[in-house]
Order: C-alpha cells, then sequence, then structure tokens
C-alpha cells in the first residue's frame, strides 16, 4: 500500500470546486492580455472590456479538463524519459530562482555568480533524489536582460537533467524555447518530447499579468509544459482561513488550465502553486509553516480529484542558516508532500522565503528527499508469511545478517542515506573528525563537482547552444560570456 | 477615564465609531482640536506602534487603529485647515518598470497612510520618469521604489539619476525596498534609505519629518 496522507473530505473538496466554479464564471478574472480576451470571448465566455475581466463558462471549465493531460513525461538532455508526472508519482526539484546564495565560507547570502551556477549545475547533477534541475538562482555577472535565460544556458551545458525553469520577460521566453530547440534538433521534436517545464503565475486576487499570461500562451503554442504557480496568501490578499485560500487558488489555477487549453488543447500543465499564509507579525509569506502546508497538499488533493498532475514549492525553508529550522521545515514539506503524491516537489536547496539558494542545503536536501521516498514506498510484504520459517531460522542460527531472506530483500526495505545523515556512535564519529552536520554537506558538494563529467551532447547542440546565446549577449554590449570565455 | 484618555483607548481598540462620538463630545466640551489629536488620537497611535514592535498586536490591529484615528482625523481636518500637523507629508510610491510585483508596495502604502501620510499610488512597472515627474508635480517629499526581481534592480538607479537630472535629487528623499536589495545596494544607488518592511518605511519617513 503506498501511504497517503489527505486533508479534505471529499464533500468539502467538492464544495470547494463548485464555489471555484461559480467564481470563474460569475465574478470572473481580470486578464491584462487583448489576445487572451479576445480568444476567451472567441470560446463564448463573456469579456468586461472596460474592466479587462473575463467570465468563464462552466462548459469552457469542463472541455479544458478534458483535453489536459492527466500526466507527462519529461524528458532528459539525451531525449530518454526521466520524469513521469502521474498519479502518485512524485519526483524532487530544486527550488527555483532565488536572489540570493548562502555563502559556504562566510555564511552570509550573497549575489550570485555564473561560476556558482555551473558549480550547482554539476552538484545537481550528482544528486540522486533530484529527478530534475531547475534554474535554482539568477547569476549576477551577465546583463540582467539576459539573466534568466543565461541559467537555462548553463543548465543545459552542464547538467543532463530536465529543466524546471520560467522566463521574467515575454522577449526572454522565445531566446529559452530557442536554446531548447537547440538541444532537441526541431521545435516538433521539443513538443514531442519536453525538455523544460516553465512556470506561469497569475497574480492574486484573480488576476493575469500581461506577462505571465503571455508566458502561458506561448508555452502552449510550442506544447511545452507549464506549471501554474498561484499564490494567494492567506489573511492578506485571500481568506484567512485555508478552505477560502484553496477556493481562490483553486480559481486562479482553472483560469490559466483554461487559457492553456484553449491555445492548444493537450498542453500539458501542473497544478501547482507557491501559496502561503501572510504572517502579520513580520509581514512575511512562511513556506516553512504548517498552513502552508497544508494549503499544498489540500490543493493536490483538487488537482488529482480533477484529473491534472500537480506542483507545489514545498520542502523548504524560511531560515537564514543551515540549522534545525532550515532541516526541520525541509523534512516536514517534503514528507507530506511526497505522502500527499505531489506529483513536482519545487523546493530542495531554498531557504528564507525562496529568495536564497544553498548548495549545502541541495546535499543536505537530498538526503531528506531520499528518506521521503522511502516512505512513499511503504510497508511490503516480503515473503513474509507464513512467518514461521523463517523464526525457525532464526532461532537456529541466532541471527539473520546472512540469510538468504536478508540478501534478497535488504537493498529494498532499507534505503541509506548519504554521509550527510550521521549514523555512526559516537565514538567513532568522534574518531572521525567530531564534523557537524554542515562540515559535512560541503564535502559532498566539493566531492560531487569534482566527480561531474561533462554532459556528451549530440553533434553540434553544444557550439549551438553558445553560438545563439553569444548573439543574445551581444545584443545586450556582452562580448564575453562567462565561464565559457 | 478621562476623555482624552478614552479617545486613545478607543483607538487602540480600533473602535472607529467610539472614536468619532468622543472627538465631537470632546470638542462640545471645548478641548481645542489641536489637542484632541496629539493627547487623543496620537498618542494612541503611538502606544499601538509600540506593541506592534513588541508583538503585542499584529498588523490587522495596527490598520484597524490607524482607520480609527481618520474616524477622528475626519472631524478634526476641517477644523484645523494649515495646521503642519494635519500634512504629515506626501509619498510618491510604485514599483519599477519591467516588475509586476506590487503587494509589498502595496503594504507600505498601507502603513504609510495609516501613518497620517498622504501617499499617491503609481501602481506597478512604472516607468522611471514618472516617478519624478509626479514627485514633481505633487511636491512630494518622499519618493518610494520597489522592486522583487534582480533584473529589475538597475531601474532604481535610473530613476535616482534622472531625480538628480531633474533637479529634485536634494529635495525629496528617496526610499527602497523588496526582496533582491540591501542597505548597501541602497547606499551604491545614492538611494537616501532602504527599508526592510512597511512598520520600517513608517519609522523611516517619521525620522526625516522630525529632523526636517
Ligand atoms: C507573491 C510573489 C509573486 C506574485 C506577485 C503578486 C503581486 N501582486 O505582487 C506573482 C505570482 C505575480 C509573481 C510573479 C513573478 N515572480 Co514572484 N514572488 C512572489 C513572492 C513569493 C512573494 C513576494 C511578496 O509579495 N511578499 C510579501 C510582501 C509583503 O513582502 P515584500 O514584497 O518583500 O515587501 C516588503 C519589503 O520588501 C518592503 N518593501 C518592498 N517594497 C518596498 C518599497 C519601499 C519604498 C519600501 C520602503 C519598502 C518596500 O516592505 C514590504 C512590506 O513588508 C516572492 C518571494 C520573495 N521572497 O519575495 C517571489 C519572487 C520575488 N518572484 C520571483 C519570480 C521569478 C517571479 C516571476 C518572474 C515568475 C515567472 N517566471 O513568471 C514573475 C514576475 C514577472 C515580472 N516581470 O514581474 C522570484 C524573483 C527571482 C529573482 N532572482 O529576481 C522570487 C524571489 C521567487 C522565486 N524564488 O522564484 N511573484
Amino acid at each position: 500500500m503506498r501511504p497517503r496522507i489527505e486533508f479534505l473530505d471529499q464533500q468539502l473538496l467538492e464544495r470547494i470546486v463548485s464555489e471555484a466554479r461559480d467564481l470563474l464564471c460569475n465574478l470572473g478574472i481580470e486578464i491584462h492580455n487583448n489576445g487572451i480576451l479576445e480568444l476567451l470571448s472567441d470560446h463564448g465566455a463573456r469579456v468586461e472590456s472596460n474592466t479587462m475581466r473575463v467570465f468563464y463558462t462552466q462548459e469552457l471549465i469542463d472541455r479544458s479538463l478534458e483535453t489536459a493531460p492527466s500526466g507527462f513525461h519529461l524528458y532528459d538532455v539525451a531525449g530518454k524519459p526521466a520524469v513521469d508526472l502521474s498519479g502518485f508519482n512524485v519526483q524532487f526539484t530544486p527550488g527555483s530562482a532565488a536572489i540570493h546564495i548562502l555563502d559556504h565560507d562566510s555564511t552570509e547570502s550573497r549575489t550570485p555568480t555564473s561560476a556558482d551556477y555551473v558549480r550547482y549545475t554539476r552538484l545537481v547533477s550528482g544528486l540522486d533524489h533530484l529527478a530534475s534541475q531547475s534554474t535554482a538562482f539568477i547569476p549576477g555577472d551577465v546583463h540582467e536582460k539576459i539573466s534568466d535565460s543565461y541559467r537555462l544556458f548553463l543548465s543545459l551545458l552542464h547538467c543532463p537533467k530536465p529543466v524546471v525553469t520560467g522566463a521574467f520577460t515575454v522577449e526572454a521566453f522565445e531566446v529559452m524555447k530557442d536554446l531548447l530547440v537547440a538541444v532537441r534538433g526541431s521545435e516538433a521534436e521539443l513538443a514531442a518530447k519536453p525538455l523544460a517545464m516553465f512556470s506561469c503565475c497569475p497574480t492574486s486576487p484573480l488576476k493575469w499579468s500581461d506577462v505571465t499570461s503571455q508566458n502561458l500562451v506561448d508555452c502552449a503554442r510550442h506544447s511545452i509544459p507549464v506549471e501554474i504557480i498561484s499564490m494567494p496568501m492567506s489573511g492578506f490578499i485571500a481568506p484567512v482561513t485555508l478552505v477560502g485560500t484553496l477556493v481562490q487558488h483553486t480559481v486562479e489555477t482553472l483560469s490559466g488550465l483554461i487559457i492553456s487549453q484553449l491555445v492548444n488543447p493537450g498542453t500539458p500543465v501542473l497544478y501547482g502553486g507557491s501559496p502561503a499564509y501572510f504572517d502579520v507579525r513580520y509581514e512575511t509569506t512562511p513556506m516553512g509553516a504548517p498552513e502552508t502546508q497544508m494549503i499544498d497538499c489540500a490543493y493536490n488533493e483538487i488537482g488529482k480529484y480533477l484529473g491534472i498532475p500537480t506542483q507545489a514549492y514545498i520542502g523548504l525553508s524560511d531560515s537564514k542558516l543551515l540549522d534545525t529550522q532550515a532541516g526541520l521545515e525541509s523534512s516536514m514539506g517534503a514528507t507530506l508532500a511526497a505522502l500527499a503524491g505531489i506529483n513536482n516537489i519545487s523546493g530542495p536547496g531554498m531557504m528564507d522565503f525562496e529568495s536564497c539558494y544553498s548548495h549545502e542545503k541541495l546535499v543536505i536536501d537530498n538526503e531528506i528527499c531520499g528518506m521521503t521516498l522511502r516512505l512513499t514506498r511503504g510497508i511490503e510484504e516480503r515473503e513474509d508469511f507464513p512467518a514461521r520459517p523463517r523464526f525457525e531460522e532464526l532461532l537456529r542460527e541466532q541471527h539473520l545478517l546472512i540469510s538468504d531472506h536478508t540478501m534478497r530483500y535488504l537493498d529494498q526495505e532499507v534505503a541509506y542515506p548519504g554521509p550527510v545523515i550521521d549514523r555512526a556512535n559516537r565514538a567513532r564519529w568522534q574518531e572521525e573528525g567530531k564534523r557537524t552536520m554542515g562540515q559535512r554537506a560541503h564535502q559532498i558538494v566539493e566531492q560531487t563537482v569534482a566527480a561531474h563529467e561533462p554532459v556528451s551532447h549530440a553533434g553540434d547542440v553544444r557550439k549551438e547552444l553558445i553560438q545563439r546565446m553569444r548573439a543574445e549577449a551581444a545584443t545586450y554590449g556582452m562580448d564575453r560570456l562567462p565561464e565559457i570565455d | 477615564m478621562e476623555l482624552m484618555e478614552q479617545i486613545s483607548e478607543s483607538l487602540q481598540k480600533g473602535d472607529a465609531p467610539a472614536v468619532d462620538r468622543l472627538t465631537r463630545d470632546a470638542l462640545e466640551q471645548g478641548t481645542a482640536p489641536g489637542q484632541i489629536l496629539d493627547d487623543g488620537l496620537l498618542v494612541g497611535m503611538a502606544v499601538i506602534g509600540q506593541k506592534f514592535k513588541a508583538h503585542e498586536v499584529f498588523l490587522p490591529h495596527v490598520l484597524l487603529a490607524a482607520k480609527a484615528m481618520y474616524a477622528g482625523l475626519d472631524i478634526l481636518g476641517p477644523l484645523m485647515e494649515g495646521d503642519e500637523r494635519l500634512s504629515r507629508g506626501k509619498v510618491v510610491i510604485g514599483t519599477v518598470q519591467g516588475d509586476i510585483h506590487d503587494i509589498g508596495k502595496n503594504l507600505v502604502g498601507i502603513m504609510l497612510r495609516g501613518a497620517g501620510y498622504e501617499v499617491i499610488d503609481l501602481g506597478k512597472d512604472v516607468a522611471p520618469a514618472r516617478f519624478i515627474d509626479v514627485a514633481i508635480e505633487e511636491d512630494a517629499q518622499f519618493v518610494g521604489l520597489s522592486t522583487l526581481l534582480t533584473t529589475t534592480r538597475p531601474v532604481m538607479k535610473q530613476v535616482i539619476e534622472l531625480a538628480r537630472e531633474r533637479g529634485i535629487y536634494d529635495k525629496v528623499r528617496i526610499l527602497v525596498g523588496g526582496a533582491p536589495l540591501n542597505r548597501a545596494y541602497a547606499e551604491e544607488i545614492g538611494a537616501h534609505a532602504y527599508c526592510f518592511d512597511g512598520m520600517n518605511a513608517v519609522d523611516c519617513v517619521n525620522g526625516f519629518m522630525n529632523r526636517s
């Protein structure tokens, strides 16, 4: 049995969905994008042009839910399936788009560089429990107009895993799409084997901005998967109750899903989000709070009920250092998310309200992910019945260390964490240098980065990627590409 | 309880109707509007501000108190026209061009209004020149710039350079805030202050007002 955790009973879930549908049809959504307003109007939605408000129809909602796939795959740089986003499958991906990096040596948070980014790509390549990479932070040493595409460029050069990313502007999407096409060889091949997924965000409450809605449309046009990231903040720009926040999240997410399905029926969509309860003491949006994490798990239940795979920013921490708070918030989130079956769990490596990334935290979180993945496999029967022969063997041999049964099932029953998790006894731990978790994590960062092997791209892909990026950078007066030239 | 104390207490409870009624009572009894403002309303706001910092009350209580304060100010305002204490100052605020994050900026606006300032909110994705045009038109003392994206930080610098070019840099105080900023960056681009949250922004603006 796969262990599962649920927060909504059927009746409450259905009420949330029906109230959300009512709001979509009768209160409407503000969409600051004339192209989309026209599209929706052509499909029977009522549009109030002076307020840019759209009133969806029940029929539109139903139709979109039918065409949106109930699951899809992401493929690695080589074109092999790497991630299955369907059912109760879960995969972890590094939290994305941090502003800062936590410097190991100084323990200060600072602006990241392209060198930090390359180190990250090498690290994430070697961390087993992270099935995909994300464009985890913004390098500060390239022109700001290309800093979102530059991270994708470095990711595609150095790490074979599929990418969770997002564009900051309408123009950047084109550049990023072209980089993806360069790897796949053609737009058709990219559509057939998605390599990256883009985050597209509605603006709470009940609104879409021009940029983010255009990103949504552009992705759909190219059959590039999107994750819709709605961010209601309970008690501030959303009702203070978790149920009210869930209604709002449902409205915002469905409003985007429908746009993508009208542009291109069948576009893969994740029912995602980054909601948070709003802390009225500190004016912040805590990602590590149980309230936030319950909203995530519950909207995932709604996504599953609607037949759409899910995503959440969960399994991250608001701590500023690699301390107990970082570990506790990250593992609580990761565990809940995995047991709830959130398909794409975005979080590892991230702290400080999604604003700071740390290499060492990525390593620690990778272990946390491994442990939670073990939990999702649950308890299984493995030649356990009838029980008597095994116990006869135990009494006869006095131990089962080398029993056939042990040798057959040891690897399946136990998922060993890496050296970050200390399971030595105290004396051994002392003799081996009394190292802290931070020190152990740092060592793994160094080892993993050093062990990284260059990605072998087919044909001229590498050259083509560099050429494209160089041309783009040149338009902003950059004649040197950091970490390339 | 003395009337001024009652006004302060009601304000702290966020009881706008009571503040309205008590302010009228005080005027009827012949209390000077200026005294009602200083000893009633502002005393109450000061207490609530202290309590907020000490985590004894939270943001909603502060905003409710501010709303109650305005119930009193609405009555006192017309009686005190021209009085300096009423015109606390004008703040032009907005999120810079290229960025649509406006929640933090909105909250700063709400809190500055709560503290008695006139806030002119230009919204989000605001072009550099617009900040300066409006600051000049409105004769504002403060310009508040917000951004949440690394990529739009340089726009803040453009606004500040423009303020220099148009000759208002020394007349207005430019405040900046948002997740990708810090004090060092603010200094580097020539902002007059960096604020990490709404309460901090209120303190900072109050500080400038008291100094001037
Ligand atoms: C909510 C949110 C959104 C919402 C914004 C809704 C809205 N109406 O504002 C939506 C969903 C629309 C959104 C969109 C995007 N977002 Co966003 N978003 C956030 C999030 C989670 C919280 C921001 C927030 O509202 N916080 C709560 C408020 C109260 O706090 P605050 O904004 O910090 O403001 C306080 C202080 O900073 C200060 N302050 C702020 N401004 C000012 C101004 C003055 C004058 C003063 C005195 C003080 C002050 O006082 C405020 C009150 O306390 C942040 C994460 C974060 N840590 O900031 C990401 C974040 C900022 N977003 C991010 C990104 C990447 C995006 C997108 C590009 C995603 C995409 N691919 O489309 C788009 C932006 C597109 C664009 N061109 O603008 C990144 C930025 C990365 C980077 N390195 O630049 C972040 C860090 C998340 C992440 N890790 O990916 N986002």
